[in-house]
């Protein structure tokens, strides 16, 4: 399997599904959209040619200033074939869902709860989507471009009871 | 001639009650085994033949906190654990002390962003900061040494001195002379 058959294949079952393709690293980048995507996920992974068996990665990146803004990003690695590919997802600003893969790839069950804490992919179908890694009371998205970069002003001796008198000490 | 010259004799020795609890309280702590991160290791380093914590009585960390004293925060504490962090210490019995060890526990250190508290102070009442990042294992001492010298000032009804606040640096260099 190389990247040009494998291609040609995608472009053969699901040729309008497919908005762009480029070539990084030796790997085959496929941008798709998103209402393709689950079936294209589980072709890949059920055709007896492809048998792109293994979910490696799934996660979120944030284009800010860009449309769409957020993009998923999947990995997925035929054993068989020893041969990789890349689909990309992307998701607008003002309605980031995505069909859940996890029906199909079980391990994306903690990768799509990770995508959703910290950058607020909401993923339809989802058994459980929850905060896996902040405390389930947060309130935003932290991962953001958008989200404040420093969290509390640094103290020095010049401004350091303007903000002491702010901070919460904790009492007995 | 007082009453201490007469009593030596017969082997009796008088003083006062607080400084014989505070010399007890101060002889043998009880550190609350737990690390939250590259600072515990430094904390273990403390501990081990080569530092040698036992020479204050702090061989043994407690694995409950009903029977430490002692809370040494070693390591950046994460908002997640923070409520953890406050209930170890609302668990332990009284009286109990609190040392931030590194810059993190103390105030945020490197990490200022959403993940980690800006420093244990917020969650927990701190006796003592130790900087550093990580503190070595001398400082560590050093910051218990500051520790015990604080509880030897305690009042036996349980009143906690005030924080002390620096009124200039440490260390002061002398420009004018060299």
């Amino acid at each position: 399997m190389d990247n040009q058959t494998l291609l040609k294949h995608l472009r053969d079952r699901f040729g309008d599904a497919i908005l762009a393709t480029d070539e990084a690293h030796g790997e085959l980048r496929v941008n798709l959209r998103r209402e393709a995507y689950v079936a294209v996920a589980q072709w890949l992974r059920d055709d007896p040619a492809l048998r792109y068996t293994f979910l490696e990665n799934l996660c979120a990146v944030d284009y800010l200033g860009r449309t769409p803004r957020f993009e998923v990003v999947v990995h997925l690695v035929s054993m068989q074939h020893i041969h990789r590919v890349c689909l990309k997802l992307g998701l607008p600003e003002a309605d980031p869902t995505l069909d859940s893969l996890t029906p199909i790839f079980p391990t994306a069950n903690y990768q799509e709860r990770e995508a959703f804490d910290l950058m607020g992919i909401r993923f339809t179908g989802h058994p459980s989507l929850t905060r896996i890694l902040l405390p389930d009371d947060w309130v935003g998205h932290p991962q953001r471009k958008d989200h404040p970069l420093v969290e509390e002003e640094i103290a020095f001796t010049f401004n350091q009871d303007r903000i002491y008198a702010q901070k919460p000490f904790a009492k007995e | 001639m007082g009453i201490e010259e007469k009593a030596a004799d017969l082997g009796v020795v008088t003083t006062s009650l607080e400084h014989v609890v505070n010399w007890g309280r101060t002889n043998a702590m009880w550190p609350l085994l737990f690390g939250l991160a590259c600072c515990a290791i430094e904390m273990m380093g403390a501990q081990s033949a080569n530092y040698d914590l036992s020479r204050f009585g702090m061989e043994i960390n407690r694995a409950s906190p009903r029977q430490a004293d002692l809370m040494i925060v070693a390591g950046r504490v994460s908002r997640k654990m923070a409520p953890v962090v406050r209930r170890l210490y609302d668990q332990m019995s009284d009286p109990k002390w609190v040392i931030a060890m590194g810059d993190c526990a103390a105030c945020g250190g490197i990490f200022n962003n959403y993940a980690i508290v800006q420093g244990v102070d917020e969650v927990v009442p701190v006796d003592v900061y130790v900087a550093g990042c990580p503190p070595r294992p001398e400082a560590l001492i050093d910051g218990i040494m500051m520790l015990h010298a604080k509880v030897q000032r305690e009042k036996i009804s349980g009143v906690k001195e005030a924080p002390i606040t620096l009124q200039h640096a440490l260390l002061q260099v002398d420009v004018a002379k060299k």
